[in-house]
């Protein structure tokens, strides 16, 4: 999926998966998100949740790293191939964010991204916008994690090779 | 941990609070974007020239990560906060830049018991973020969970 005309509703991709441990969990929350049961077992124990967990933020980025990793990886592969990558362009932003479940320390979390509209932009000729849903999975098959976004992706200029 | 100072019932339908100034910085950016979100326009300054943004700005999860931050220095700590079940609608309007100094401006839209747990309300709340010549950055819309004060000794 390199141009915009390569994105086909329901085309589906997994992205990888991360294990979040307690030192990662509260390194993050030092910095954003400094709620008690995000950054000390003993406190986390004695909240609602039970045991660390991490931030819903720091599940939410983490996936957004491992679209853009896998961005890369597409990228050197068209490279590598004679092609050349699209254009992408910035997010509007999304709807529908759920913190399904807590992810908590020594969970693992599977990402991926599925593409569910597309069309093209009114304001921007050149570009369209596709919205895709994205979710993460904990070991357990359990969703965690799912947000619908939209982002800006080049159209394929009239010169390049289909 | 403190006990909390702020519940359900003090967050009035209509009343309107401001966090911040934060200042954000091209270091945490670039450093931000490194480990999270490594897209050339959060990166490089040449990269981001050439893209729709016009030049380096920050990671859109980096505003939200910063406006959690915010809020959680200006009231979340103090309350009696069960967390958020998610966001309803985020929008980026404007690209946050090096340099800026974002405020953030909670507005409390609907107050409501829950019907499940009675010992928690949700709250229904605008952020909108603005950069220092007060152009909006980022609207989000979410619900809250905050434990009632009347039942909060015995939930």
């Amino acid at each position: 999926m390199n141009y915009f005309e390569d994105f086909h509703v329901g085309a589906r991709i997994a992205l990888g998966s991360h294990t979040f441990t307690a030192a990662e969990i509260k390194a993050f929350a030092v910095k954003f998100d400094p709620q008690p049961f995000h950054l000390d077992e003993a406190a986390a124990a004695r909240s609602h949740f039970g045991a660390l967990c991490a931030s819903g933020w720091h599940t939410a980025v983490v996936w957004m790293r491992h679209r853009a990793e896998h961005r890369r990886l597409e990228e050197e592969a068209l490279r590598a191939r004679g092609e050349t990558p699209s254009q992408r362009g910035p997010s509007p932003g999304f709807r529908d964010l759920k913190w399904l479940k807590p992810v908590y320390a020594g969970d693992t979390v599977a990402y991926t991204t599925e593409v569910v509209e597309t069309r093209a932009s009114n304001s921007r000729p050149g570009w369209g916008l596709v919205t895709a849903l994205n979710t993460g999975s904990n070991q357990n098959g359990e969703l965690v994690l799912s947000f619908v976004g939209t982002g800006f992706v080049e159209r394929r200029p009239l010169s390049a090779s289909p | 941990m403190n006990a909390p100072k702020l519940f359900f019932e003090d967050f009035t339908p209509g009343s309107v609070a401001d966090y911040g100034p934060r200042l954000i910085t091209r270091e945490e950016i670039v450093a931000f974007a490194t480990e999270f979100d490594p897209q050339p326009f959060h990166l490089d300054e040449e990269a981001a020239r050439a893209s729709m943004l016009g030049g380096l700005c920050a990671s859109g999860w980096h505003s939200c990560c910063l406006l959690m931050r915010m809020i959680c220095d200006g009231y979340v700590l103090d309350s009696a906060s069960m967390g958020a079940p998610g966001v309803d609608e985020l929008k980026w309007l404007a690209p946050v830049r090096p340099g800026d100094s974002l405020i953030v401006r909670r507005t409390v839209l609907e107050a409501r018991a829950s019907q499940s747990r009675p010992a928690m309300g949700l709250l229904k709340l605008l952020f909108e973020m603005r950069n220092g010549a007060g152009e909006c950055v980022m609207t989000l819309r979410t619900t809250m969970m905050v434990r009632r004060r009347e039942t909060a000794s015995v939930a």
